[in-house]
């Protein structure tokens, strides 16, 4: 089953990370995406700026209405995700708490399974 | 990261919201800060043990209330709180808070913190020391060693602008719209000082280079309570795109690197992407003012992959449009050296001379004067010209850059320049 993960927190503290602690988590995020990227089960990964450079696209009355900022002002902000393939739910739990133990930034990890999955061809 | 590194950033990225919070609450800035700082010290003993509240701010601000009556009562000898025990599980009324603590009132809250650190009777300098003690919490070693001065001489500065600020009285009705723009322009203002105080500096272990980021990281807050403020995503573009350059600036020698002759490759993608989305963001709004044009700027030169194919007429039509915003000499002689590539040194000269007036005791006049006129082999002029550069240079780093120049000119043979 293909999952998305997505990391939510409070951007306000992350991007204030300096340099070397920014390098620090990455650093052990990339431990632990490591292995599964190794056996195949590792899809795409998508860091996202904040949510300040955001733009939402809303369903107005007679036209769409077009919005500075993120879809919600929540305290927890759409931080990033992961795309995983993984057999079962509790592959992508023990896979989420992996995360959430090396980065001290995130409050949540939201496990949502995919109906549909194109990858496409676009990349940076 | 440490659990308590941790607890520190996340106690520092919500001060803004929490100081600007109790302030309302106080109407006394020492109050409110002696408050947060207790909320501070309470966070610090439990959230290891408990983990951290799903609201950090919310938690502070609840907690540092608490803090706060009782330090008044106490003053005042009437009974006290509740002890830490009863108050610790806040879950409730702490979600009860964060709901009346809707984002219009944080927007005023962190507004006036800023806004009274900009008190005009206050130079430059001390609004900029007076706003990263109160705003961003740096303490007054870490501020007087970025100014240079003694602990002592930035502490009683800071008492003073304190004072001052205290004697002026602190705005705390509801700003109409035309007060809050105009709060938000002053601050603004301030924000760009903090950051070219550290932009300004060669070294990037001096202290005061990390207020290049901490100004970031106000404008990015002051864009999060103001989302569809262009002129915000124009400042905070133009510092991001100014700061992607900084890995390129210096070369290993502290000497300055001219955009020209800058390594592009050095450059901080991520922060240049940044930077372009809000720029896109903010032209929709039709809105053209100051900060977003000199982003706009900065960003026709973030674009170019070599300096030779900088679009220099693209730059031309924003510098005119600045200037016609903000007439100003110092833009018209940023536009002369638009003027120089396009049209040749001579036309630059002749679009300059007659700021001399203004202009006289500025390092960049004499610099790029001498130049136009080393390009046109006038090095007996030019020679004059850079000389007073180097006397009116901030820092070594200018005057090295100056003499670098006039060593060149002295290595090349003077060939006058076709016009």
């Amino acid at each position: 089953m293909l999952y998305a993960i997505l990391c939510y927190a409070h951007e306000e503290t992350v991007f204030a990370w300096t340099k070397e602690e920014e390098a620090a988590v990455m650093e052990k995020l990339y431990a632990v995406q490591e292995p599964l990227a190794a056996s195949g089960k590792l899809g795409p990964v998508g860091r996202l700026m904040p949510t300040t450079a955001a733009t939402t696209v809303r369903k107005g009355k007679d036209e769409a209405l077009v919005i500075d900022g993120p879809f919600a002002e929540t305290k927890e902000a759409l931080l990033g995700f992961y795309v995983v393939d993984f057999e079962t739910l509790d592959e992508a739990i023990t896979f989420s708490k992996q995360l959430s133990s090396v980065n001290p930034g995130s409050t949540s990890y939201e496990i949502r399974p995919f109906y549909v999955f194109r990858p496409g061809d676009a990349s940076s | 990261m440490t659990d308590i590194a941790w607890i520190d950033l996340a106690l520092a990225s919500a001060r803004p919201k929490a100081l600007g919070a109790l302030l309302r609450y106080f109407r006394n800035l020492d109050i409110a800060e002696e408050a947060f700082q207790e909320a501070c010290l309470r966070a610090i003993r439990t959230w290891p043990e408990k983990g951290p509240p799903r609201d950090p701010t919310a938690w502070l601000i609840f907690v540092g209330r608490n803090s706060g009556i009782d330090a008044v009562r106490k003053r005042s000898k009437i009974q006290a709180l509740p002890d830490e025990d009863q108050i610790s599980d806040t879950e409730d009324a702490e979600s009860d808070i964060a709901d009346r603590l809707d984002d219009s009132h944080y927007r005023d809250d962190i507004l006036r913190l800023l806004f009274i650190c900009c008190h005009p009777d206050l130079p430059a300098t001390q609004q900029i020391a007076l706003a990263l003690r109160i705003v961003s919490g740096l303490s007054v070693p870490q501020i007087a060693r970025a100014f240079l001065v003694s602990e002592s001489a930035m502490e009683q500065r800071i008492t003073r602008a304190k004072a001052r600020v205290a004697k002026a009285g602190v705005p705390f009705e509801t700003p109409s719209p035309e007060e809050r723009a105009e709060r938000l322009s002053i601050v603004s203002t301030m924000i760009y000082l903090i950051f070219n105080e550290g932009y300004s500096q060669a070294d990037p272990r001096h202290e005061a280079a990390a207020f290049s980021g901490e100004a970031i990281r106000l404008a990015r807050l002051m864009l999060h309570i103001f989302p569809s403020e262009p002129e915000l995503m124009g400042l905070l573009a133009l510092m991001l795109l100014q700061i992607s350059r900084r890995p390129a600036r210096f070369s290993a020698e502290d000497e300055i690197v001219l955009l020209e002759d800058q390594d592009r490759s050095l450059w901080n993608r991520p922060f240049i992407n940044e930077a372009l989305a809000l720029l896109d963001k903010a032209l929709r709004h039709r809105q053209p003012a100051p900060y977003q044009i000199q982003a706009a700027i900065a960003a026709v030169h973030s674009r170019a992959k070599r300096a030779e194919d900088t679009d220099w007429v693209e730059i031309d039509l924003l510098y005119r449009a600045l200037e016609r915003l903000q007439p100003s000499p110092v833009i018209t002689l940023n536009r002369a050296v638009v003027v120089s590539k396009l049209q040749g040194p001579q036309d630059a000269l002749d679009l300059i001379d007659p700021l001399g007036e203004k202009l006289g005791g500025y390092f960049y006049y004499h610099g790029l004067r001498g130049g136009l006129l080393k390009q046109l082999g006038l090095t007996g002029q030019a020679r004059e010209a850079f000389d007073r550069a180097i006397a009116l240079a901030h820092s070594a780093a200018e005057a090295a850059h100056i003499r670098r120049q006039i060593d060149k000119m002295q290595e090349e043979p003077t060939r006058p320049v076709a016009k």
